[in-house]
């Protein structure tokens, strides 16, 4: 009897995957612990792992397709067995006009390919395969010989339908990958191209995008966040000479070592020991009441293609500066890549968000249910300070705590903001 | 069907006012003074009872070309056409056939109403066990007529008034055009028109306007049997233009154009760029009022603009 593999809860919040790509083909021989499939999440984009022994009999999703938590993606068993593909479970609710005026081409039980024929050409990895993008038969038929992305084409026909033209001009013009989302968590201030002045065309075109999962998850969590949470915010300025004068002297050291450590690692470090000293923040608003953490996992938000995704140093408080250095840069690459798994993005319980490096002076951030308070991290500027009633050129940060004031009230929230100012004016407590 | 009169003895023509009137459209014209009452013979008015007859005769081994003065009263003779003469072969194990051919015109346009505009070639289509033929121009009416003639089952031949008056080259030697077999009026690049009957003149028209003003060029594929239907012509220049119109003379609901539009589909789902159109009768009696009528049949301005629309 072949053993059913269905789509797997990967994430926390996820409801439907995309199957990326299959890495394995039907009539493959597979092994427990071989890597079957990419799945791209709300999250990230994860690997499917075989639990059986056996052969790959029969794919029931192809690359491309959604298909909801525990519908069917492959069979596997004895070569030769028969498999139909099973029942569907209750499809995930779709929108009432998009059922109206096209039906879902690809039911994940469409019948595979016949098995003599050869192994169809994988379609190239759709970059927005989750939503749906109207395209004739004709024309996705020659985007998948021709290896084009047609989630990235614009279509020309009614209601910007896909046609055979767009695709054949595709082939000639190859459209821009979708554009990175611009914010950075990388280093350096971002760059961009001036607009001539004499230029009159469209800033761009006009059209719509659909969702990607991650999108719909920020766009659901944060609407979340902003109407139910009551927001409260203080803002703090912080004395950054004594940390910038440690940080030059620890990278001048390190230079040799390849590793530079940021503001940015000193930041979740002080969040961390700032939650230790007000434990009250490091809580959670919750329908029974308040839950308190006994861990400070700080997370820090990393923008990435088309989102941003908040990984996790866990107990940060316990980690040297130098460990927090490593972890960050290593998840941000690897959460860009979106090859981050479920466990390394949740479960923080407080989170930093820096737009310091893009020359933010200082911003207010909408809290990461269900952490109770955010940490919003500006830039250090050089400005002038009156000091003994002098005014001399000293440097500022600014830092702006959100609060759930549910949970966080203004002077518990003004205690702990404290707390990280006194840790960052004083940053060699933050390497003891 | 002189030709043919000549070629087999047992060739007759029954039917209203088929001799001594000449034909009412004056099909059989001179007819009964060249081969004589035994040959042409003139029927009362009662379609259930000549058809039948005809039927009859048809299964003893007699060859009948039986007229319709309008093919809207063949359903007064519903049961003879399309429960006996369709299935007597099947019914008979194969012992009996029935070489009958009833012709006539099918057509609206003319002003004649209701009763006598219907277009029934879906209906009869929808039958095992009979031919449908519906030509476009007097050279295939000749070669698919005698084609007819010589089928061993029962033929529907389904003309129109409005292409009686239509000039077109005929050889005067014999030739014929199997039962089944499309015609591509006009090659084109663009967008295949599928039609047939005297929808494949307007439809000519029409590509020729696409051709001038709207640098589209459209093939025009003229069925002219619809049952069998050459689906292997219409899916050829789908293949080459991957757009399709469908025009009929039909109304829509249950049409000839339905069939086909599935039959694209499902053949060729993956060279389609565009959802398959089609155009049809509007969906109502024949209308009485003559402007009116035009408006309601395909007419090369509706053509036009539906051609247009599949190639949005």
């Amino acid at each position: 009897m072949a053993e059913i593999i269905e789509m797997p809860k990967l994430s926390d919040t996820m409801t439907v995957g995309t199957l990326v790509k299959w890495l394995k083909k039907e009539g493959d021989v597979v092994a427990n612990g071989d890597m079957l499939a990419e799945v791209e999440t709300d999250k990230a984009t994860m690997e499917l792992e075989c639990f059986f022994d056996g052969t790959l009999l029969k794919i029931f999703a192809p690359d491309g397709s959604e298909v909801g938590l525990g519908e069917p993606l492959c069979a596997v068993g004895e070569p030769g067995e028969k498999v139909e593909a099973p029942a569907k479970k209750e499809a995930p609710p779709v929108d009432e006009e998009e059922k109206k005026t096209e039906p879902k081409a690809e039911a994940p039980a469409a019948p595979a390919p016949k098995p003599s024929a050869p192994a169809p050409t994988p379609a190239p990895v759709a970059s927005n395969s989750g939503a749906r993008v109207k395209i004739s038969p004709l024309a996705k038929k020659l985007a998948v010989e021709k290896k084009i992305d047609y989630t990235l084409v614009k279509g020309s026909g009614p209601g910007g339908r896909i046609v055979r033209a767009d695709i054949l001009e595709a082939e000639k013009n190859p459209p821009a990958p979708r554009a990175a989302a611009g914010v950075g968590g990388g280093r350096g201030k971002p760059t961009w191209a001036w607009r001539s002045a004499f230029d009159k065309s469209p800033v761009q075109d006009a059209g719509v995008t659909a969702l990607s999962n991650m999108r719909a998850t920020i766009a659901k969590r944060l609407v979340e966040s902003k109407t139910q949470i009551p927001h409260f915010y203080l803002e703090i300025e912080v004395d950054a000479a004594p940390l910038s004068a440690l940080r030059a002297q620890l990278n001048n050291g390190l230079g040799n070592d390849g590793v530079r450590v940021s503001v940015n690692d000193f930041i979740l470090k002080a969040s961390a020991l700032a939650l230790r000293a007000i434990p009250g923040v490091n809580a959670s608003f919750t329908s029974e009441g308040i839950q308190t953490h006994s861990n400070a996992h700080v997370s820090f938000a990393v923008a990435i293609d088309d989102g941003l995704i908040t990984p996790v140093i866990t107990d940060t408080d316990q980690k040297t500066v130098f460990d927090i250095s490593v972890e960050t840069k290593d998840m941000a690459k690897r959460a860009k890549a979106k090859k981050l798994a479920p466990a390394e993005f949740t479960g923080g319980t407080f989170c930093v968000s820096n737009l310091g490096m893009m020359g933010i002076a200082r911003f207010n951030a909408i809290i990461n249910p269900p952490n109770a308070a955010i940490l919003a991290v500006g830039t250090t500027d050089k400005k002038p300070i009156v000091v003994n009633d002098q005014i001399v050129i000293g440097e500022r940060m600014s830092l702006t705590l959100s609060c759930d004031h549910r949970v966080v009230d203004g002077a518990m929230g003004a205690l702990f903001l404290n707390a990280v100012k006194d840790h960052l004016e004083n940053p060699g407590l933050l390497l003891v | 069907m002189a030709e043919e009169i000549e070629n087999d003895e047992n060739v007759v023509i029954l039917g209203e006012e088929v001799g001594e009137f000449n034909g009412s459209y004056k099909v059989t014209e001179g007819l009964l003074e060249k081969y004589g009452p035994k040959r042409i013979v003139d029927t009362p008015i009662s379609e259930a009872g000549f058809i039948g007859m005809g039927v009859g005769a048809s299964m003893l081994g007699v060859r009948p070309v039986m007229e319709l003065m309008f093919w809207s009263f063949y359903s007064v003779a519903f049961d003879q056409i399309l429960n006996n003469a369709a299935n007597v072969r099947y019914m008979s194990g194969g012992l009996i056939n029935c070489p009958i051919v009833i012709r006539g015109p099918a057509n609206g346009g003319t002003n004649v109403g209701a009763t006598h505009s219907h277009t029934p070639e879906n209906v009869l289509a929808n039958h095992p066990g009979v031919k449908v033929v519906v030509p476009s121009t007097a050279y295939d009416a000749k070669g698919l007529l005698k084609s007819a003639i010589r089928d061993n089952d029962p033929v529907m031949f389904l003309e129109n008034t409005l292409l009686y008056g239509v000039k077109g080259e005929v050889p005067e030697e014999e030739y014929f055009i199997p039962l089944g077999l499309a015609d591509v009026k006009r090659e084109g690049t663009d967008l295949t028109i599928v039609t047939y009957g005297r929808c494949v003149l307007h439809s000519l028209e029409v590509a020729e306007i696409l051709e001038k003003e709207h640098e589209i060029s459209a093939e025009v594929v003229d069925l002219r049997s619809i049952r069998p239907l050459d689906i292997d012509t219409v899916l050829k220049s789908v293949a080459k233009t991957h757009r399709v119109l469908i025009v009929e003379e039909q109304k829509p609901f249950c049409s000839v154009a339905t069939q086909v539009a599935y039959m694209i589909q499902s053949e060729a789902f993956d060279e389609l760029d565009a959802p398959i159109k089609r155009l049809s009768t509007i969906d109502a009696p024949a209308i009485y009022s003559p402007p009116i009528e035009i408006e309601q049949l395909p007419n090369p301005k509706r053509i036009l603009a539906a051609a247009l629309e599949v190639m949005a």
